[in-house]
């Protein structure tokens, strides 16, 4: 047991120079965009004044030498202080605050029930390997693979909302209506269908692939002759002794998709006005709101590397061997 | 007598991309109630497919009996269908495996897959599950099983693993237990206690024991009666002392001597010259006659028939002069 | 030398040709590459020339439509193709070649070398890759090149981990320490003697990157962050989206092409797969 707690404290120290390279990345592209970092925080809004900028210059720093100007920039971004969104004249932490837990909804249910679904798909496809379900599911897999999100989102809009009309095109709770706290719950989750539908797709295909072929690895180990030997059905071996194993390793490749996950919310948001951190990069982007982009940079990439801290942890109970190593 | 087990003529024949490759080819022998028999052959000669074809544990995938009976109790478990099949394994008749490492699965707990066949036949109540599994554990001489049944396979040494195996093997007290390769993947140290303990543990339990192996020194320690297969066929058959001490096929004498247990230390390297022909090239007659140091050309023209005498069965022409046709 | 080339690309047809679905991808390729290259000199029309009525349903002047600005849809694509094939390609091609070089260094010289650069790339496997593509076209503006390369910025990782395992599998073998003992500098060890053994998965991952480039490139021109004087099929999606509930076919119809393009290229990356690695072979 300590040598589990000692594993989960050793890979959360890992956590610190990975927000620090962030906080680098992020100050590397301050930089390299045309014009002073002043401009780029300021004047590129084009509602910015001279003095506005020399306050803006004097406040992150930019008058003194780029190294200094590096550890100023590297403390506030440490402490949070992500500079201001001027279009908004808001502080970009609270512009991303706010938006953040939209984003986590959508998230969270897309992966949440595409994880479920494709685990449960990619197990029926092992264990009627080479059937017409098989390949049937295989030749899915490959159509979803090759479908952009953010269309497949307008063309579900054109058949759910258009034709047939039974969920929203859009937005997050029905413009105006008074409901209760029950019915309000009710209310975004039939918002969330189509976004989250759009957005786990993918991650269905992805799984289903994933655990299919986990699965026909482990069907072929020696336990699962034991386990047959013992006179249990292959269904049953199937769900217990095969899938338990099989998930490990996607559990570790859960963490590396987090990153992708982000970037497909922000386009399906855009598609869906779902009312996160991706319509926020939209109205950032036609603002040119700099500022506001590399501080939603700067927050999402702390969220993946803290998730991927969580699936490693996750993994370690799992996996008994691991408190060994 | 009555046999336990009675398995007349079984094929195995697994796919390959060259066409079906027979790794068992039309084999036969029993096990009587509480006997222990060894099937003995290098690798590769179908000892282990033999083990497998018994319990139906080869995958659809990979191949399949062919041909044969093997009835146990009464009952043909070659024709039985899946569900009744499975009713068999675990219960009446239970199995072990080479590697104790790779037959337990990491994940789950010792005392979790121990208690699984109990459960799954319904031996215990599953309140009394646990109970049981200490027992077992106990019967198989693991010290502090409480402590054991909540550790993992990665916690235990090799030997504990395979006494693990056997308490799982046993749990739902089988009439037959398939012992394949026990002791391979064992320290030498802990061969004999396993052995051992598989010997005693059949005494006490009053049940059949079938043991693959390719150590002959363990089939002169355990066993009653040995199967010396080679190349997927039987080439010999009869009680163990009968055998060793006058073996009737070329190969068993060849075998024997190439083991370090027979006597004479500087007769010990002799090895037969040669290897296992692949199951795709067989050559044609006696399998074994282009290794064999008596090999006559009617060894090469057709495959030698099974000549009996007493409770010993040879196939080799060599025998006929003593030996009539079985 | 040349002989050996040739014959090795024929085997690799032979073992190609046994997956039909690659077959058909590839032939769909084909298709494509030709109507990219060929299509805007055979149908000239000006993507961007307002022609028509807006919003026509297809028709004999317009095989299939207008949009919302009254613009020929069929032109749109044939020129959006170019943009596409050649951005993902492009994107690809600089990817791989980032990628192998860091990979390289790290597999075979190890140590700090190795600690730093893999450190590097798995920061860049973390953080979201789309985030990054979007903050890199909104600070540089626009441009066909700009676009390729925060592309490419974000595609390299996969390949450099990849090539750094080929590289660290190939570095302790013997042949490798028999090239060393003959005095050979590790310049070209590493170009003769590892990388034409660690080239196949290398290719196969390059292929199915193109695929993933081109849905990245779709996905940020439907953002807007395309080149604004070339037409792509993402912002033809994004101009389609206004008049979806009129005129559905104006982005289901750039869409399908986008589908059919990078199926396509994925199923030739399975077929190179299966052929360039048959100990790999899918079951």
């Amino acid at each position: 047991m300590t040598s589990r707690l000692s594993y989960v404290a050793l890979r959360a120290l890992q956590v610190i120079p990975a927000v620090l390279a962030i906080a680098v990345l992020n100050f590397i592209l301050l930089h390299m965009a045309p014009g002073d970092a002043a401009d780029v925080i300021a004047g590129l809004s084009g509602h910015a004044s001279a003095e506005m900028t020399a306050e803006l210059r004097r406040s992150f720093g930019l008058d003194q030498p780029l190294i200094v100007q590096f550890f100023v920039y590297i403390g506030r971004l440490l402490t949070l202080d992500l500079g201001i969104s001027l279009i908004q004249s808001r502080p970009v932490v609270e512009l991303i605050a706010e938006r953040m837990g939209a984003t986590l909804i959508l998230m969270l249910t897309a992966i949440g029930v595409a994880v479920g679904i494709g685990l449960l798909l990619g197990i029926l496809a092992a264990l009627r390997h080479r059937s017409w379900t098989d390949t049937a599911l295989s030749v899915l897999a490959l159509v979803v693979y090759a479908t952009p999100q953010f269309w497949l989102g307008l063309m579900l809009i054109v058949f759910f909302s258009i034709t047939l009309d039974i969920f929203p095109s859009g937005g997050m709770r029905t413009i105006g209506a008074e409901f209760g706290p029950i019915h309000s719950v009710l209310d975004v989750a039939r918002h969330l269908v189509l976004p989250a539908g759009t957005l786990g797709l993918f991650y269905v295909a992805l799984y289903t692939r994933l655990m299919r072929t986990s699965m026909l690895d482990i069907m072929t180990l020696d336990y699962i002759t034991t386990a047959r030997a013992k006179g249990m059905s292959e269904l049953r071996i199937a769900f217990t002794h095969a899938a338990r194993n099989a998930l490990l390793p996607i559990v570790t490749l859960l963490g590396v998709q987090v990153g992708h996950l982000l970037g497909g919310s922000i386009l399906v948001e855009t598609v869906f006005g779902w009312p996160g951190l991706g319509r926020l990069v939209l109205d950032a982007l036609l603002q040119r709101d700099l500022v506001l982009l590399l501080g939603i940079l700067f927050i999402s990439s702390v969220v993946v590397v803290l998730t991927n801290l969580l699936v490693d942890v996750i993994y370690g109970l799992l996996d008994p061997r691991l408190a060994r190593k | 007598m009555s046999a336990l087990l009675r398995v007349s003529d079984l094929t195995v024949e697994y796919d390959t991309l060259g066409g079906a490759l027979r790794a068992v080819d039309g084999v036969s022998f029993t096990i009587a109630p509480g006997e222990t028999v060894a099937i003995v052959g290098e690798s590769g000669s179908g000892k282990s497919s033999i083990a497998h074809a018994l319990l139906r544990l080869i995958p659809r995938a990979s191949g399949r009996i062919a041909g044969g009976r093997i009835e146990f109790a009464g009952e043909d478990l070659a024709a039985l269908p899946e569900h009744a099949m499975r009713r068999v394994r675990g219960a009446r008749i239970g199995m072990i495996f080479q590697d104790p490492m790779m037959a337990l699965n990491p994940v789950y707990t010792i005392g979790r897959q121990i208690a699984e066949p109990l459960l799954l036949h319904g031996s215990v109540p599953v309140r009394r599950a646990m109970d049981r599994v200490v027992e077992l554990l106990t019967l198989v001489g693991v010290p502090a099983p409480e402590e054991r049944i909540r550790q993992y396979p990665h916690n235990l040494s090799g030997g504990m693993r395979q006494r693990v195996m056997i308490a799982m093997a046993l749990a739902s007290g089988p009439r037959l237990l398939i012992a394949d390769e026990p002791t391979t993947a064992l320290d030498v140290t802990v061969q004999a206690q396993v052995l051992a303990l598989v010997d005693e543990l059949k005494a006490r339990l009053g049940m059949a024991v079938l043991l693959i192996t390719h150590d002959l020194a363990v089939v002169s320690e355990v066993a009653a009666r040995v199967v010396v297969m080679y190349a997927g066929r039987k080439v010999e058959e009869g009680p163990v002392n009968e055998v060793f001490a006058d073996p009737a096929h070329p190969y068993t004498r060849g075998l024997l001597a190439a083991s370090d247990w027979s006597g004479d230390p500087r007769e010990r390297l002799r090895e037969i010259p040669g290897t296992v022909p692949a199951l795709a090239e067989l050559p044609e007659g006696c399998s074994f006659w282009p290794r064999c140091p008596d090999a006559e050309p009617r060894c090469r023209a057709a495959r030698p028939a099974e000549l009996a005498s007493g409770a010993r069965r040879a196939s080799c022409v060599h025998a006929e002069r003593i030996w009539r046709p079985s | 030398m040349t002989v050996q080339v040739a014959s090795g690309v024929v085997s690799l047809w032979h073992r190609f040709r046994r997956n039909r679905a690659a077959v058909l991808g590839l032939a769909i390729m084909a298709l494509i590459v030709l109507a990219a290259a060929f299509g805007p000199l055979l149908y000239p029309v000006d993507p961007f020339d307002m022609l028509g009525r807006p919003s026509t349903v297809p028709s004999q002047r317009f095989p299939l439509g207008t949009d919302v600005s009254g613009r020929d849809i069929l032109a749109g694509l044939l020129h959006g193709a170019r943009v596409s094939l050649l951005i993902g390609i492009a994107a690809s091609l600089a990817a791989t070649l980032v990628g192998l070089v860091v990979g390289a260094l790290a597999g075979y010289f190890g140590g700090w070398l190795d600690a730093v650069l893999m450190r590097t790339t798995d920061f860049f496997l973390t953080i979201p890759s789309f985030v990054l593509a979007v903050l890199i076209v909104a600070i540089f503006q626009p441009s066909v090149l700009i676009i390729t390369a925060s592309i490419a910025v974000v595609s390299w990782p996969s390949v450099a981990r990849l090539a750094r395992a080929e590289f660290v599998s190939h570095q302790g073998r013997d042949y490798v320490d028999a090239c060393r003992a003959m005095g050979m500098s590790n310049a070209e060890i590493m170009l003769r003697q590892i990388l034409p053994n660690a080239l196949p998965p290398v290719i196969v991952i390059a292929s199915l990157m193109v695929a993933t480039a081109i849905l990245t490139e779709s996905g940020l021109s439907f953002l807007g962050l395309g080149d604004p004087n070339i037409i792509s099929w993402g912002y033809m999606i994004g101009v389609g989206r206004t008049v979806l509930r009129t005129a559905w076919w104006m982005s289901a119809i750039p869409g399908v092409t986008i589908l059919i393009t990078v199926l396509a290229i994925n199923l030739v990356g399975e077929g190179l797969n299966e052929a360039l690695n048959p100990r790999m072979r899918q079951r």
